[in-house]
Order: C-alpha cells, then structure tokens, then sequence
C-alpha cells in the first residue's frame, strides 16, 4: 500500500510565534522486529488540540507514552515544552512530568484506593494543599466528568466509562499545561462521550490547556481537533486540519474521516 | 540443542545481574532520603503485623513437636531437666528464623509477587511515572524497609511462641510450672545465641523482598504472568534464603565463635 505523506506542521503554518508544547524529532521505536514508529516528527502547538486516529496497532499509544517519558525512542528525540524529557531522568524528569496529565487507555487507576483517593493522589503527592482544600478539588474534579456521587467507591466496583471519567479527572487533578489522553470517549454512550468533548473543548479554551488526543471518534475529532494527524503502518499518512484530512487522496484516510463511527 | 541451552544459560545470567543491580539499588536507596515514611509504615503494617498470627501459631506448633523430639532424646540420657533449655536453644539459633524465614516468603512473598506484578500488566507502575512518582522509591524501597524491620521481629515473636509451645507439651507431659520452666529455657541462652541468628534475618528479610518485588516489578504478559510471578517468588525466595542461610551460619560461626560452643 502506497501512503502520501503530506505534512503541515504547526510551525510551518503559524510561524515561529506559538511554542511548542510537544516535538516529536524523528522518532523511531520498534519493539523486537516490529518496528511501531517509523521516523515520525510532529509539533503540537501550545494551548491547541491536536489528534491522533489511526487503526488499531498502529502505534498512537506508543507515540502518547512517548510524550510523558515511558518509552524512549530507539532514536530520535522528544520534547515537551522546551525540554528533551526522552533524554531526562530522576528529578528533572519529574519536573517536566508534573505539568502533563496522562489519561491511559486502560485508565491504570489505582485499585487499592478510593476513586477520589485516586484523584486526590496528585495533589497529596505534589502540592502542600490541606486537606480541606484538596476535598474540595478532588469534588470538583469528579463532578465535571459526573462521578460526583462516587467518591468513596473503589476502581473495581466501577464500569468501564467510569473507569475512564475517574482516570480522566484525575489526569486533570494539577490542571496540568498538557493533557494527553488515550481514547476519552471509548466505552461511553453518546452523550456521556458529548459532555467529555465539551469538557476537554472548555479546557483548551478557558485554560489554555494543551490537548494531544487519541480517538476513533471522528465526531470528537472534529470537535477537538485544530489539527490531526493519521498513522499508519509506523508513519504519518496524512496530516493538517480537518478539511485537509478530509481531501486527502489516501481513500483510507477520506474513509476514516467519512466514517460517523463513535466509540 | 547446545546452542539452545547457551542461550538459555545466557538469558538466565543476565537476570542474575539485572536482579543485583535492583537489589543493590534497593539497598542504596533505602538508606538516602527522600524517605517514603508514610508508605513504609503502612507496609509494616500489611506485611509486618498481619503476618503475625501466622507465626505466632506456627511458632506454638514448632514448639509442641520440637519439645516432643528433645524429650524422646534426652530421656534416653536421662537428661530431660535439659529439655527447656534445649528446646530453646535449637529455637533461637536456627529453628525459629529459618522456619519463620521459609514462612514469610510464602506469605510476603507470594503477596509481593502478585501484587507487583498485577499493578504493572494493569499499567498502575506506569500511572505513577507518569504522574512523577518514582516508582521504584515508592513500591519496591518501602517494602524491602518494611522486610528488613518487620522479619527479626516476627522471628522473635516465632521464638517465644515456640518456647511456650514447649512448655505446654512439657506441662502435659510432666506438669511443670511455668517459672520452673522458663528459668530452665532461659538458663543457658545469651546475647551470642540470640543476636546473630536474628540479625541474620534482616538478610533474609532482604532476599525476600527484592526477590519478590523484582519478579513482580518484571512481570509480562498479563494475569498469566501475575501467577507466575506471584510462584516464582515464592520459589526463589525459599531457595535464596536456604543458601544464603548456609553462608550466614558459617560467617557467624566465624564471627562468634562462642556461638559455635
Ligand atoms: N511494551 C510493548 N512491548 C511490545 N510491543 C508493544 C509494546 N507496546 C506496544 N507494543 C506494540 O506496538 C504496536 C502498537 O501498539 P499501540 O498500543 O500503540 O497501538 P494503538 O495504535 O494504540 O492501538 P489501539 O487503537 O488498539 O489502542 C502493537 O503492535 C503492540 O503490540
Ligand atoms: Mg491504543
């Protein structure tokens, strides 16, 4: 299969003036013989939405832990926010940690604490905030992804969308600068999946909050969206705002994009 | 076939190292801040005080049997006023912590394994890196702290279990009282005898926590992989406390040689 690799980085197109919050510099990992990413380089622009699609194994979870430091490349370099955090270890690493929040695919919330524990974790870890004050957040937080009434309920006894709103808030329980998340929306009806849309969407634009979103929610995408980019089989397939993915001459990628597929 | 078992031979040494490398990173660790007290303590607690019923029982039990054996022995000499005194002995310089050694390594060993284990192919390690913990601090030091504390301890807790499981059997046996008694157990136990056998359990204390904590902390292919963890701690931490066992003995021997006598 032919790919057309068509590349419009952000730098390109809004010049030099919006900072990179994510620089992926020729990145390359294979794991064994298989190699996942293959000489990928991308910039996501600070304060804007970015998403990754691609099939299933293609590699966008790979390339998401690459941004917080989980897998380093085989060769290439990765930069958040000005600094190289796949060159990084120890507390330096930390630091630059400290200002994303990560939302796994599989939530990886902690099963031997409360879900407003596992929210409250950040803070008690990272912040001198008292107790009251952390509560507070902690409610907060659960009540923008509508897990307000389930604080006291351990990981185990939740669903899997709950699994995924309880991960997601908190992933936001530092109001990190930079907030990656695999796959917001699976699990979720259509309006649950609506309301996270609307809650990341209030985030970039009342906080500024930089978004790197992996989706097969094309809905989402769109919405979420200032630019995207398709993997496939390790490499960029196409790249640019939505209009552009939407004429691509790649029939996969106008297929994806045609696809009303939410989920 | 022999090309086989090099590379077997070679992937199996290359654990070995691994492993010293985590150990010795566990031992440095521990001793330099920042210190995970809060986390540490609540392991003492999980590991340390919730294994104690466990011991103290076996402990009695040990006692029972072992009061048994030294009775059909002595008597023959017609030496059972040394039986107390023996049975203690035989309890605080050997019985006592390697059966408390092989226990806990069941116990904090399998629990270790799994549930390491399981918080890695459940991406929970992961979650705390990503969220700038230090994973290795905050899992794997904490529990080998909480080993090296809580084993000599529960050790001695095996002791005197097994001490009064001696007397019970020596009461049904002859009823005596229980000052006669333990003036007798204790009559010939010093410092030599009690120190270094339970010192030495700090070492055993060790294995068993960075042996089950590096299988857990490596464990692949989800809960399969949790199972085999959870058994091969067990496995290799028995194993690894029976020869270090043999190596301690000798150096204490060495080292005290009273404690030989
Ligand atoms: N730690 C790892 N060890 C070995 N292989 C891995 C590892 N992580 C990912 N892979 C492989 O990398 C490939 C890409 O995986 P990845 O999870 O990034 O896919 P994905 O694009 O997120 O797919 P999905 O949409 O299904 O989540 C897969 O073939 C996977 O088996
Ligand atoms: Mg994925």
């Amino acid at each position: 299969m032919t790919m057309t690799v068509e590349r419009h980085t952000a730098s390109a197109a809004g010049g030099e003036e919006r900072e990179c919050a994510v620089r992926l510099d020729h990145v390359t990992k294979s794991f064994g013989s298989r190699r996942v990413l293959d000489d990928i380089s991308l910039d996501v622009a600070e304060g804007r939405g970015f998403v990754i699609l691609g099939r299933s194994g293609t590699g966008k979870s790979v390339a998401l832990r690459h941004i917080v430091g989980l897998v380093r490349p085989d060769s290439g370099r990765v930069f958040v926010r000005g600094d190289e955090i796949s060159a990084l270890s120890g507390e330096p690493l930390a630091r630059v940690r400290r200002q994303i929040g990560f939302l796994f695919q599989s939530a990886a919330l902690f099963d031997s604490i409360s879900v407003g524990e596992n929210v409250a974790f950040p803070m008690r870890r990272h912040t001198p905030w008292p107790e009251a004050e952390i509560r507070d957040r902690v409610m907060a937080k659960l009540q923008s992804v509508g897990l307000d009434q389930d604080y006291e309920k351990m990981p185990g006894d939740l669903s899997g969308g709950m699994r995924k709103r309880a991960g997601l808030a908190r992933a936001m329980a530092l109001d990190p600068a930079l907030l990656l998340v695999d796959e917001p929306s699976a699990g979720l009806d259509p309006i649950t999946c609506e309301e996270i849309d609307e809650l990341l969407l209030g985030l970039k634009q009342q906080q500024g909050t930089t978004l790197v979103v992996v989706t097969h929610n094309i809905p989402s995408a769109r919405k979420l969206g200032d630019e995207l980019v398709m993997l496939h089989e390790g490499r960029i397939a196409a790249q640019g705002p939505v209009q552009v993915l939407e004429q691509s001459d790649d029939p996969l990628v106008r297929a994806f994009m045609a696809s009303s597929h939410s989920g | 076939m022999l090309e086989l078992a090099r590379s077997r031979a070679a992937t199996h040494l290359a654990s070995v190292g691994e492993f010293a490398v985590f150990a010795g990173n566990a031992a440095r660790q521990s001793l330099v801040p920042p210190f995970e007290l809060q986390e540490t303590v609540r392991q003492l607690y999980e590991l340390g005080l919730r294994s104690a019923p466990l011991i103290a029982a076996s402990g009695l039990a040990v006692g029972v049997v072992l009061s048994m054996h030294t009775r059909a022995s002595l008597e023959r000499f017609g030496a059972e006023s040394m039986i107390p005194a023996g049975l203690a002995m035989a309890l605080v310089r050997e019985t006592g912590p390697l059966t408390a050694g092989l226990l806990l390594s069941g116990r904090i060993g399998a629990g270790i394994g799994a549930e390491l284990g399981a918080m890695r192919v459940t991406e929970q390690i992961d979650a705390l890196e990503a969220s700038a913990v230090d994973a290795f601090r905050y899992l794997v030091v904490t529990r080998v702290v909480a080993c090296v504390i809580a084993v000599p301890i529960l050790t001695t807790i095996m002791n005197f279990a097994g001490i009064l499981g001696g007397f019970i059997a020596e009461r049904a046996a002859t009823g005596m009282s229980l000052g006669l008694y333990f003036e007798r157990a204790f009559s010939l136990i010093n410092a030599t005898d009690y120190v270094p056998a339970t010192m030495k359990t700090m070492v055993f204390g060790f294995l068993i926590a960075t042996v089950s904590s590096f299988l857990g902390f490596n464990t692949t292919s989800g809960t399969e992989g949790v199972g085999r963890a959870s058994t091969r701690a067990v496995v290799l931490s028995s194993i690894s406390i029976i020869v270090a066992n043999v190596v301690l003995v000798r150096l204490i021997f060495f080292l005290f040689p009273e404690a030989a006598g």
